[in-house]
This record gives C-alpha cells, structure tokens and sequence, in this order.
C-alpha cells in the first residue's frame, strides 16, 4: 500500500492533535519535535482555566493520540531546510536524515514575550519581578510563593497586558489568554496564601471564554481579589524589596501608587522563532503582526499560500487551549480534502 | 511671609500604602456583594439622587476600596435609599444594603 505522507512541525498541541487526527484516517505521519518531549508550552503549565483541570492529563490525552494512531516521532530535531519541489516536501534535518511529503502542517506555536524589553516593569532589574510563566513554573514545583527574601508575601500585584496592546514594543494585538491566566493565577494564589491581598491592574478583562466570567466572580466573591483598571506606568523598588507600582485608577479618576511583595507580568503571546524560521524557508506568508497568514480570514482559515502547506494553532494568532484543539482538527481536515484532491479554492470567488 | 503668588497643590495621588481602608474592611464583611461590583455604572445611571446631584455610587465604591474616603458622608447624606440601583445591579450587588453598611462604618468610626 501506498499511503500519502504528511509531515507536521511542531510538537506541542497543535501538532499532536492534527498528527493524530491525520494518522487515524491512514496517512503516514511524521512530527518532528525540537526538543526531548512533546507537549510544548503546555508543559509548563500545572492547571488550566477555567476548569483548573491539571494540564498533564490534555498532554496525556494527546500523547496518546499520536501513538493510537502511530505517529512518527522525530524528537530533538533540528530542521536545516524545509522546501516544496514539484508536488513533494522535503525537510532536512542537522543529522543528514530527509524527509519528503505529499502535505505538510505547520505548527510551530508562540514564543513568550520577552518581559524584559518592557523594561520600566523591572523585568530582569528587580528580584520580586516575576512573569507569569515563572509563576505556574513554581505551582508546578510545589514549591511556596516567596519574595527573594523568603517571606509570604502579603501583597501581590498583577500587570495584565505585557507585551501586548502595546505599540511601544511593536505588539498590537491581544495575546487572549492573560486576562482569564490571571485571574486563574489570582485565585491560585489566595488559596495558597489566603491572608495575602492579590491586585490585578487590566485596562478591559476580556472574558470571552463560556466560563471565564464566571471563574472571574468566583475570583471576587470568594477570594475578594480587587481589580483595579489602569496600566501601570512604572515600578520601582523601595528600599525594603517591595515595589511600588504607578497606576491611574482610571474609574476614580485619580492616579494611584502602592507598594506590592511580588509583581507577576502577565506575558503575551510573539510569533516564535520557529515559526520564522519554517514559515520563511517554506515561502509562507506572514500576516502584518508577524503570525502565519492564512487565505482568508474567515473561510480559508489553516490554509496557508503554499498549496498542500498547512497551518495550525499559536503560529497563526494566539489562541486558547480549545481554540487550538479545534484548528488543529481543522487543519487535519483541510490537509486530508488536499491529499484526497477537494480543491477549496475553487469555491472563492471573489479574488 | 511675603506672598509669591504661589500656593502648594493638594497631592492628588491616591496612596494606597496610607489610605484608610476602615469602611472598606467592614462592609466586605457585613454585605460580601460589595466585593463583585464591576463598575459598571448602572446603578449610577438609574439613581434617582445622582440626577440632580454629585451622588455617585459606582464612583463611591471605587473610591472607598481605594481608602478615599473624604466626601463619603457628605455625598451619602444625597440618597434617598430608594433601592433602584439594587433592581439595576447586574451582578446582584446588593447596593441598598452596602449603602447602610457604609453608613454604620461612618457612625462606628466617627468618619
Ligand atoms: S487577554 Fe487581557 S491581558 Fe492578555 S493581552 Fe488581551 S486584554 Fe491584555
Ligand atoms: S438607593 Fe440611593 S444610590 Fe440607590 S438609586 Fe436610590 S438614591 Fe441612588
Ligand atoms: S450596578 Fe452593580 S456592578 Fe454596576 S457599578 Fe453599580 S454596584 Fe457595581
């Protein structure tokens, strides 16, 4: 039998899922992972809104998949070339192996803003300056909140918005998950420290997610966590190793200073390094905010300029957990329609 | 002292590290929904006083949560606790009884 291939990048949701889906129906899959382990950034994250189920059973849930479905997995890889010649793909990698497809699927995911451009945050400057990937990094170790000095701390601040909405670092876009992460955070926090006050400074709270407004309440009622609306202008340490954080409390109309123990930013989603990479060697083209370009906004989603080249999670846009499950299936779909030759682009008709 | 023509401007900050948070911590307590306003504004919208007056309860909630607290028993004495704002509450503040709980902090604390 000769089955159809299908190469797929990237080994964290995205991949895995549209890998899995894609070997279920018959084609034979490869997903390269750069590093020793599939499951991405999801890894790094202990529980997930709005549920707080813990985030090692969704990569169990897909690590199964792609072995049910018998994925070829190639870990530790690392891709030198990517290219389409005739109606094939290749992909080389450094060890000298190569790879050929009839399809390929994208999904090289977001990296983490790097917090330390937002440099008047203290970011990397001040020690009780964390992000928000540092703090589920502690949930994760068990290990307790503590400032540099090792005390409870009794206050907390949270900067939504950091790399995010924001010309100033040349991100316009909203990253979609730092709103709902942190009240997710805020709540995790009072009940390891319950005596502690947690503060979220936000310009909106975009709750958008079917639950996120209800795990928002929950975060108010029952932990009085105190949402303040202003973006910070600035933090600087005081003496003690507190900060002391410059805010308008814009529904008072009034600016307001206070100091905090802990200041966690709330990190947004950049296209990665990967997807630049991968994205560029391929010829794909890339939207105005630096995230994969699909054919059309709303009808032509994953599907990316190059025919039989596909896309799918974090590397067109940032998106949720469920969003990504979702495109990912998408993705699958739209790769297979190629592979089984259902031409798509023959129903637009308006280019 | 010869006058310059010059006064101090009044520190408009809201210095949370100082402000005095006494109303805010006993009506946490005695009416718990004081915690899920959202400032929406609604009730400010409907108020029958704040037509006419500076009366501002969204604005007064914020307010007393920072520690601001002067003007809150002048602009209090301004309703009438006709209960409207509790029927436009979307997030079921009960605001009828936070305005009491205000009241009993300003006896309590002689604000
Ligand atoms: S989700 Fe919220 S915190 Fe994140 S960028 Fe959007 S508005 Fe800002
Ligand atoms: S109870 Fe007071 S604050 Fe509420 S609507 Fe009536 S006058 Fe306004
Ligand atoms: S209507 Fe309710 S939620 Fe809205 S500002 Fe007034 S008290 Fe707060």
């Amino acid at each position: 039998m000769n089955r159809k291939r299908v190469i797929v990048i990237g080994g964290g949701i995205a991949g895995m899922e549209s890998a899995a889906n894609l070997a279920s129906m018959g084609y034979d899959v490869t997903l390269f992972e750069k590093s020793q382990e599939l499951g991405g950034h999801l890894l790094g994250w202990e529980k997930l809104f709005p549920t707080m189920r813990m985030g090692k059973d969704v990569v169990k849930f897909l690590d199964k998949g792609v072995h049910l479905a018998k994925v070829n997995i190639v870990k530790n890889s690392n891709i030198t070339n990517a290219s389409k010649n005739g109606n094939l793909f290749t992909v080389s990698c450094g060890d000298g192996a190569k790879y050929e497809s009839e399809a390929l699927v994208l999904a090289t995911g977001y990296d983490i803003f790097d917090a330390k451009r937002k440099e008047e945050y203290g970011y990397g400057i001040y020690d009780n300056v964390i992000t928000s990937a540092e703090l589920e990094e502690i949930f994760l170790s068990g290990k307790p909140l503590l400032t540099t000095k090792g005390e409870i701390p009794k206050r907390v601040g949270i900067v939504h918005c950091v790399g995010s909405r924001d010309e100033k670092v040349g991100n316009v876009y909203c990253s979609k998950v730092c709103c709902v992460t942190a009240v997710k955070q805020s709540i995790e926090i009072k009940e390891k420290i319950p005596d502690s006050n947690v503060f979220c400074f936000y310009m909106d709270l975009r709750m958008f997610g079917m639950h996120f407004e209800t795990l928002y309440k929950q975060a108010q009622e029952k932990h009085a966590v105190n949402f303040i609306r202003g973006r910070l202008s600035e933090a600087c340490e005081n003496m003690d190793g507190s900060l002391l954080v410059k805010v308008e409390d814009t529904l008072a109309g009034k600016p307001l200073r206070m100091s905090v123990d802990i200041l966690v930013l709330m990190v947004g989603m950049v296209p990665s390094e990967g997807t630049k990479k991968i994205g560029t060697m391929l010829g794909m083209n890339f939207g105005a905010n630096g995230f994969l370009k699909s054919q059309d906004q709303h009808t032509m989603t994953s599907i990316s300029n190059i025919p039989g080249a596909f896309f799918a999670g974090c590397c067109g846009s940032p998106r949720t957990i469920n969003n990504v499950f979702a495109d990912a299936r998408s993705a699958a779909m739209m790769t297979a329609s190629y592979l089984e030759a259902y031409d798509i682009e023959e129903r637009i008709t308006y280019i | 002292m010869k006058n310059f023509g010059f006064s101090l401007s009044k520190d408009r900050q809201i210095d949370f590290d100082k402000s005095d948070k006494r109303i805010m911590d006993f009506v946490k307590i005695e009416e718990p929904t004081f915690n899920i306003c959202i400032a929406c504004g609604t009730c400010t919208a409907t108020c029958s006083a704040g037509n006419f007056t500076e009366m501002n309860l969204r604005k007064m909630i914020t307010l007393i949560k920072r520690g601001e607290i002067t003007g809150v028993r002048a602009e209090l004495s301004k309703c009438m606790l006709c209960g409207k704002c509790s029927l436009a509450c979307p997030r079921g503040v009960n605001t009828r009884n936070v305005i009491f709980k205000i009241n009993q902090a300003l006896e309590k604390y002689s604000l």
